[in-house]
């Protein structure tokens, strides 16, 4: 009976069996969570609030799976592209992108006018607590969503092939918002690790890890089951930031908790090590979450947009192996004259010169992309978008090399000019990327023949570009002003600043700060009102009729680059 | 030759994720796996001891409220810095910080060692409002940690957990860490002398001026002001061989 059962609710889909034993052991564990007997945390009250919330979650989870059971198991046609999940991630990109940049104007404001933008009572709306709202939610709800998506899109189109696993994807997708609630909770109650971009604390971080190998398991079983020769470049970089984002997830997050049911926990390396660790992480949570990632966004959306082949099959294979044998090696130059012995930080500051030139390479393959169709950047606003975030892209990989020389970073560091130049990337390059590929995304996906508006686009481009110049500008400014300041002497040797002085000089750049940031966040607000139009249909998004899905049209080598000057 | 291999890498995507799983092997493994073996980063320094409770304590809620992100703790040798803040800081004074708190980013001073430098009063009034001593200052209020009990029935298990990641807390310790915790507020506590064997320097006394209750923000003025304090660099020789790195 039960196998009759499962036979036939279960024909192609035994994935919901395996995801419904994890949901029920998450279930299980938040009972204990949501209920601490006989523990006192002495932080945080907060994993009780955790525990309610998983609770709440997992059994959403359940039920969900039930009704999915109930209604007849979805027979699973594997001559059509999984599109569902991939319209909630990008409805989930422009959703937690909007939280996370309105985050980052606040935290902005807070820095501006102190007196207006902190309120003593209540803890959770501090700077110190926000912060990691800010960058968590932008890097890895905003970020980690476009990644998500776009690389279910690119890996089926590649290998012209459904993604595997029935349900795995959308329990990524799902299990991946719960790590994103949980983080953003636990960072406004207090619950961090203080390991920057790593804070969330141990249990979200098994939580993730879970999802993340399911993550992993789902990409590579898509391209075991590929009906193409060759795996697209887009692939490649997918599948590094995939694999080594576990890697660098599951060795910094080693930590012992307090008890099995308390929120708090001790890192399993302390002081230099610890801090080698984390910036280990920290540097290639950039170099393989924001860059390798986003390459590959690049690789598929600008040929695509461009209607051209990738401008060098060779270039992307020299500059993909480049870019992720050197950028592992860079995390020292964020602990330049620190207690880090000399030799690691030479080491450290000699790759990322060296990192300089595959950095290149991949812009030099992305812009050269357009050649013979440069003169759709003046009609496409959508391509202009993408080409821009691949200039921005190349500026910071400039600046990033430069401030790691060790007598540049004695001056930069610790100052405004980092967080200007994380924003150059962040926002020019991450922020556009996306953006691009969202506007490409929607009218695919649902089928329609254009955007709601090409004119909303181009405010959206304008609107954020001024609102970069007016971000990175205003740091370069109160940044390098800082860092003169704090080494500045008097003629009588003194040291001629007290530090709250240097303070109150960055006012007016922090004015403008705020500003570009709200411009910036005003853009994206404008996108998802033009998502949204896109998706009800008005406007030029008029319906496509006789899409024939690609996986069901005879072989193309369309996934295989041109070889140029072969 | 190098383009056969890459067709084959290409084509395979099991081999594709070994070698990829290879390449970002190496840097790692060369940068992070010497640490916990040359003598620069593990070497001890004489009097350098593991946190008190009520400053393990504090240092959690520095923690939790993401001081971290504003403050760095890591003093450079460069001239202004050493002038500016004191002696540049040792690998071997965080060698019990779990997670380190050296930062990236000065939006306010650096705290290294700020132990010593204010008196509790000018900390206490300077968290709550910081607008109130530092006019021009940008720094949230932490009026709520005089206010709030510090939960330190836990104490000893926060001990313990560092404990077994190799922090040298003896069972003593870990055993008397809540009457420590209670000793450290309390100069004319029973245990007084003991408490100063087992943690040498700490600074005891009644932190936030408010006996009846203990506060969090007991805690954290008892952490920052042992902040730096511990290393004497009065005897400390930077030139000795075994401190030149």
């Amino acid at each position: 009976m039960t196998t009759a059962l499962k036979k036939s609710h279960f024909k192609d889909d035994e994935s919901l069996i395996y995801i419904s034993g994890i949901l029920i052991i998450g279930f299980i564990w938040s009972l204990f969570a949501a209920h601490p007997t006989g523990v006192s945390a002495m932080l945080y009250p907060t994993l009780e609030m955790h525990g309610y919330m998983m609770l709440f979650f997992f059994l959403l989870g359940i039920l969900a799976v039930v009704y999915k059971v109930g209604n007849g198991v979805p027979k699973i046609d594997q001559s059509e592209y999984e599109d569902g999940v991939i319209k909630a991630g990008v409805i989930a990109t422009t959703f937690w992108g909007i939280v996370g940049m309105l985050v980052g104007v606040i935290i902005a404001c807070q820095l501006t006018w102190p007196n207006i933008f902190y309120f003593e009572n209540l803890p959770w709306t501090n700077f110190g607590r926000l912060r990691p709202l800010h960058t968590s939610a932008v890097i890895f709800a905003f970020g980690g969503n476009a990644l998500i998506a776009t690389s279910f899109y690119v890996v089926q189109r590649t290998c012209r092939t459904r993604l595997a696993g029935g349900m795995w994807p959308w329990f990524v997708f799902w299990g991946y918002q719960l790590f994103i609630i949980l983080a953003a909770t636990g960072y406004l109650g207090g619950v961090t690790q203080s390991k920057e971009y790593a804070e969330p604390e141990w249990y979200v971080d098994i939580w993730l890890t879970i999802v993340w190998v399911a993550y992993l398991m789902v990409f590579m079983a898509t391209l075991y089951k590929r009906k193409e020769p060759h795996i697209y470049v887009a692939n490649w970089f997918y599948l590094a930031f995939i694999i080594t984002v576990a890697i660098l997830h599951l060795v910094n997050n080693l930590a012992l908790p307090v008890g099995p049911l308390d929120a708090k926990s001790y890192s399993l390396f302390a002081g230099v090590q610890d801090a080698m660790t984390q910036w280990w992480y920290g540097h290639n949570a950039v170099g393989f979450f924001l860059t390798a990632g986003f390459l590959a966004i690049m690789y598929y959306f600008i040929p695509k947009r461009a209607d051209r082949p990738v401008w060098s099959y060779k270039l992307s294979i020299v500059h993909f192996w480049a870019v992720i044998f050197i950028y592992i090696w860079a995390g020292p130059h964020h602990l330049h004259f620190t207690a880090l012995p000399q030799w690691t930080q030479t080491l450290g500051m000699v790759f990322s010169i060296m990192l300089w030139m595959p950095s290149w390479g991949g812009m030099i393959n992305g812009l050269m992309t357009l050649s013979g169709a440069w003169d759709k950047l003046r009609t496409d606003p959508v391509l202009r978008m993408l080409v821009v975030s691949v200039a921005f892209y190349g500026m910071a990989t400039f600046e990033g090399p430069l401030m790691s020389v060790r007598y540049v970073n004695a001056l930069s560091h610790y100052t405004d000019w980092t967080i200007g130049h994380v924003h150059s990337g962040a926002l020019g390059w991450n922020g556009f990327v996306t953006f691009g590929a969202l506007y490409c995304l929607v009218p695919w996906l649902w089928k329609k023949k254009e955007l709601y508006s090409l004119r909303l686009v181009e405010w959206h481009f304008w609107l954020a570009t001024i609102g970069i110049l007016f971000y990175i500008t205003s740091m370069w400014v109160s940044g390098i002003m800082e860092g003169l300041m704090w080494r500045a002497y008097t003629d009588l040797g003194f040291l001629e600043y007290a530090f709250i002085e240097t303070v109150s000089a960055k006012h007016i750049s922090y004015v403008v700060r705020a500003l570009g940031g709200t411009l910036f966040l005003l853009g994206t607000i404008i996108m998802a009102f033009n998502i949204h139009m896109t998706i009800k249909g008005r406007g030029l998004a008029k319906p496509l009729d006789g899409d024939v899905p690609l996986a069901k049209k005879p072989a193309l080598p369309k996934a295989q680059p041109v070889l140029v000057g072969e | 030759m190098f383009l056969k291999l890459h067709q084959y890498l290409e084509k395979k995507s099991f081999a594709l994720l070994l070698g990829i799983i290879g390449v970002v092997s190496v840097g790692g493994l060369i940068e992070i796996a010497p640490l916990f073996y040359i003598d620069s980063t593990i070497e001890e320094v004489e009097g350098m001891r593991p946190y008190s409770p009520l400053e393990l304590a504090g240092r959690d809620i520095y923690v939790r409220e993401g001081c971290y992100t504003c403050h760095s703790q890591m003093v450079r040798p460069l001239r202004d810095e050493v002038e500016r803040y004191g002696h540049y800081s040792l690998a071997a004074e965080s060698m019990y910080d779990r997670p380190f708190q050296w930062g990236s980013k000065r939006t306010g001073p650096d705290l290294a060692r700020v132990g010593g430098k204010y008196s509790d009063e000018w900390h206490k009034l300077h968290l709550e409002n910081p607008r109130a001593v530092v006019p021009e200052s940008i720094m949230p209020p932490y009026k709520f940690l005089s206010e709030r009990e510090l939960n330190y029935k836990s104490i000893a298990a926060h001990l313990n957990a560092n404990k077994r990641l190799g922090v040298p807390y003896t069972e003593e310790m870990v055993e008397l860490a809540v009457s420590d915790l209670k000793t450290q507020l309390d100069e004319y506590a029973d245990d007084y002398d003991g408490f100063m064997a087992r943690y040498p320097k700490a600074v005891v006394r009644e932190f936030d001026g408010n006996p009846d209750k203990i506060t969090e923000m007991d805690a954290l003025i008892a952490y920052m002001q042992i902040l730096g304090t511990l290393v004497n660099f009065e005897e400390y020789q930077a030139e000795k061989d075994e401190n030149l790195r």
